[in-house]
């Protein structure tokens, strides 16, 4: 043939050495061989990410959340609107339908003020027709820039997608909670002669926790279960490698051909939830044990008198 | 092709009524908001059956799993521990699964593939566990006074737990279970995303949206519309459960010190 | 929505590297990833098939540097017009309403037939139930057929397993995606007559990126004239026209 083969068929050796005739072995060898796949590491790498994905989230839409309920509590107004309708808006609308066209926009819009602010001299219309075209200095990541950046790119507007929208709700619960602290607390403090601002530090932060911690937790739990859309944002996450690796292949196109076998791979990933929530489930009970000590709840007093 | 003919022609498109092929080309905003509104009854549909019918199973869950019998309390913790435990996505590709190899052995399971019973039955069993979970953390709060006022009226069993007991629960569950309700909602826009397939191309809200996003190649103005009626349907849910809780709270005086609070705010 | 993962870097010999610094751009090649003999994963995970081995030689004869990236197939032209990657080379047939949006470099296959398969050879396509994925042209095309009923499905895997669980009675996708699994399946058969839809398969390119496309378009030419393309046709996919 006139060219090359695909350089890469020479490289990326099997881990194990039996591993160069498949068709040759059988039983665990065999899945063992199945099991380190190129492919198959890949699928291992998504449940890195996913876990990544939810350590950054979680405070990121922590953030987001006391943000928002900060400013739907100020008193200036044009805040307070602000706050109320993130809130509202964002909890009211499908997170998949959000998630579908959010992450496009959100890459436009960095691309479009990075636009504005690099190439100021840029004499074309950025929308022409259908395409959304900005100077190659202003493209998020550059052009010339390694996969990995791009795909650290695409994880971060990942992340920041499922702040917004995660932030709305925990804005939700912790509003909710700012309004749960006993009033005679503020009041106490205000007569101590603290203003407004310390109150909000002092008295009213410390102590929302106790009662945001339930909504909290909820919430961490539905974040979790979140995750399988997050192949809908482009990341190529556990379902999107548990559909492709699952899905039944012929010979001709790998050398370990099966049927559909996406019930095994689903039945793993169900596995894989059932206890990352398990596990979750008790850090979270653990959290609130600790955060009751001393407050003025029913389990707070409860754990006084069995002290 | 005037806006009240496209309505003639779509609205009730996703049931199947109407103009067989959709449009084609020369999207226009009213078909795009016909047609996505018409998915909306697929939308509906999902959300207020598996509610309704989820609402008993809830109850009978929670009281399951606040038994002091194993043989009711493991089954209870079991099932709600299981559907609250993993995504609704992948438990869909399970429904869809079951209901196939059942279909290929028993055809009773037949309709059961198709999203308007299986979807359902998937649903209504994800929204029995988070409302089950709910409402057993209600029970759990139920003031000792309460039942011990309806122990000395002599109520018991049945009549003390319908009287006392379930409205008491309902009051407390109320709010936690507004939200479930609009979760739920939500969800349902999953069904023709995960496994069950559209026949027809009758589908939901977002398979029209897709369907828009897909031809024209633009996401910004079919999903914006999808997102407008579900805030429309979200505001919907909250204030009939708003009714509901009225209702529920008719007895109390709970209203009325909120309202002063929020003066002092206002003013300051 | 972004695109990540597995991404490969073709490697394009030195000349190419030489002229990419002075372009200062690698172009990223958008592609499924999930439609063999087309384009799929191997088991490295990495892009392989017809278009793999087609588009490394293009870039080669382009003199450009490319890189491989793969994107669910609902979002694959909006990604391509916000300019997530540069070129689309998934199997796409050239269509008059894809053309209203973006480009396509001069077809590489000639138009494929679309084929239906089923579980038995008297299956009549006109009166039954045809999976088929959504947002295909063989989706749209099964929608104006007037006594079948169209199932639709996400991925084109979905519409062959319809097929074997007996959800649909038939499916109607590309033949040359269908040859090898009715090759290798025994129970799996091509059924009615074959339609052409489309016409042919192109590189999806922005409307504004003239020149790249002539660059595609040049060493497309080229590839016709030297032979080369019908070779990798007959390789990949046996039984379609060559030029």
């Amino acid at each position: 043939m006139a060219f090359k083969l695909n350089p890469q068929l020479s490289t990326g050796a099997a881990i194990f050495s039996y591993c160069t005739d498949p068709s040759q072995i059988e039983g665990l060898a065999w899945l063992s061989c199945y099991l380190s796949t190129g492919k198959h590491m890949a699928l291992y790498w998504s449940v890195l990410t996913v876990l990544a994905l939810l350590a950054v989230t979680g405070p990121a839409a922590l953030a987001f959340g006391f943000g928002g309920a900060s400013a739907a509590r100020s008193r200036v107004a044009p805040l307070r609107w602000f706050g109320k309708t993130y809130i509202a808006l964002v909890r009211g609308v499908p997170d998949i339908a959000f998630f579908l066209f959010f992450v496009i926009a959100l890459d436009q819009g960095i691309e479009y003020l990075r636009h504005k602010a690099l190439c100021p001299d840029w004499d074309q219309p950025i929308r022409q027709g259908n395409d959304f075209i900005v100077c190659q200095a202003a493209k998020m990541p550059l052009g010339n820039s390694p996969q990995w950046v791009h795909e650290t790119y695409g994880f971060a507007l990942a992340v920041l997608t499922f702040a917004i929208v995660f932030g709305a709700f925990a804005a939700n619960v912790l509003y909710g909670a700012m309004r749960a602290v006993p009033r005679e607390q503020l009041e106490t403090a205000e007569a101590y002669g603290m203003n407004h601002r310390q109150i909000f530090r002092r008295v009213l932060v410390p102590q929302m926790w106790v009662y945001a911690l339930p909504g909290l937790g909820n919430l961490w739990m539905v974040l979790i279960k979140a995750t399988p859309l997050l192949f809908l944002l482009g990341v190529e996450d556990i379902v999107y490698w548990a559909r492709e690796l699952g899905g039944s292949k012929t010979p001709r196109f790998t050398d370990y051909p099966h049927p559909d076998w996406r019930i095994w791979y689903f039945l793993a990933l169900l596995v894989f939830y059932l206890i990352f929530t398990r596990i979750s489930e008790l850090v979270i009970a653990r959290l609130m044990r600790r955060l009751t000590l001393g407050q003025a709840t029913t389990a707070g007093e409860a754990q006084r008198k069995a002290a | 092709m005037s806006c009240i003919q496209t309505i003639q022609d779509y609205a009730l498109r996703s049931i199947g009524i109407g103009e067989r092929l959709l449009p084609r080309e020369d999207f226009t905003l009213c078909e795009q908001f016909t047609l996505i509104g018409s998915g909306m009854i697929w939308n509906i549909y999902f959300g207020t059956v598996a509610l309704l019918l989820g609402f008993f199973f809830a109850t009978a869950l929670a009281l399951g799993k606040a038994s002091a019998r194993a043989f009711l309390r493991k089954p209870s913790e079991w099932f709600i521990f299981i559907f609250r435990g993993s995504p609704l996505f992948i438990q869909f590709f399970f429904g869809y699964f079951l209901f196939l190899s059942l279909k290929s052995n028993y055809a009773f399971f037949d309709p059961f593939t198709a999203a308007w019973l299986g979807a359902v039955i998937v649903l209504f069993c994800n929204t029995s566990a988070y409302s089950a979970e709910i409402f057993y953390g209600a029970l759990q709060s139920i003031p000792k006074g309460d039942v011990e006022a309806a122990d000395a009226y002599g109520l018991s069993g049945w009549s003390r737990f319908r009287r006392v007991i379930w409205p008491t629960m309902l009051r407390l569950a109320w709010p936690s279970y507004t939200n479930e309700a609009i979760f739920l909602f939500h969800a349902t826009t999953l069904v023709f995303v995960s496994s069950f397939p559209a026949w027809q191309q009758r589908g939901d809200a977002l398979y029209y949206a897709k369907y828009f996003a897909d031809k024209t190649f633009n996401p910004f103005i079919p999903y914006p519309i999808l997102a407008g009626f579900f805030i429309i349907l979200t505001l919907i849910v909250i204030s009939l459960f708003g009714l509901a809780n009225r209702r529920l709270n008719r007895h109390l005086p709970a209203e009325r010190p909120q309202k002063i609070r929020l003066l002092p705010n206002l003013l300051r | 929505m972004r695109n990540i993962l597995l991404a490969t870097t073709a490697l394009t010999l030195s000349a190419g590297l030489a002229f990419a610094e002075s372009h200062g751009k690698t172009i990223r090649m958008g592609t499924e990833g999930a439609y063999p003999p087309y384009n799929y994963l191997d088991d490295k995970g990495e892009v392989a098939g017809f278009e793999r081995e087609l588009g490394d030689e293009l870039c080669l004869r382009a003199e450009l540097t490319c890189e491989w990236v793969t994107n669910d197939w609902d979002s694959i032209i909006p990604n391509l017009v916000s300019g997530n990657y540069d070129t689309i080379i998934a199997g796409m047939s050239i269509t008059d309403e894809r053309d209203q949006v973006i480009d396509f470099s001069t077809p590489y296959t000639l138009p494929d037939p679309s084929a239906f398969i089923a579980l038995s050879s008297d299956v009549d396509v006109n009166t039954s139930v045809i999976a088929a994925q959504t947002g295909t042209i063989q989706a749209s095309h099964v929608a104006s057929m007037d006594g079948a009923t169209l199932v639709e499905f996400a991925t084109p895997e979905e519409t062959i397993a319809a097929v074997k669980n007996g959800e649909a009675d038939a499916a109607l996708a590309d033949k040359g995606f269908f040859e090898p699994i009715v090759e290798a399946e025994s129970d799996i058969f091509f059924v009615g007559e074959d339609v052409l839809l489309g016409g042919g398969i192109g590189l999806g390119l922005r409307e504004s990126d003239g020149e790249l496309r002539e660059k595609f378009n040049a060493a497309i030419e080229s590839m016709k004239d030297d032979g080369s393309l019908n070779t990798l046709i007959e390789k990949h996919l046996p039984g379609s026209a060559t030029f």
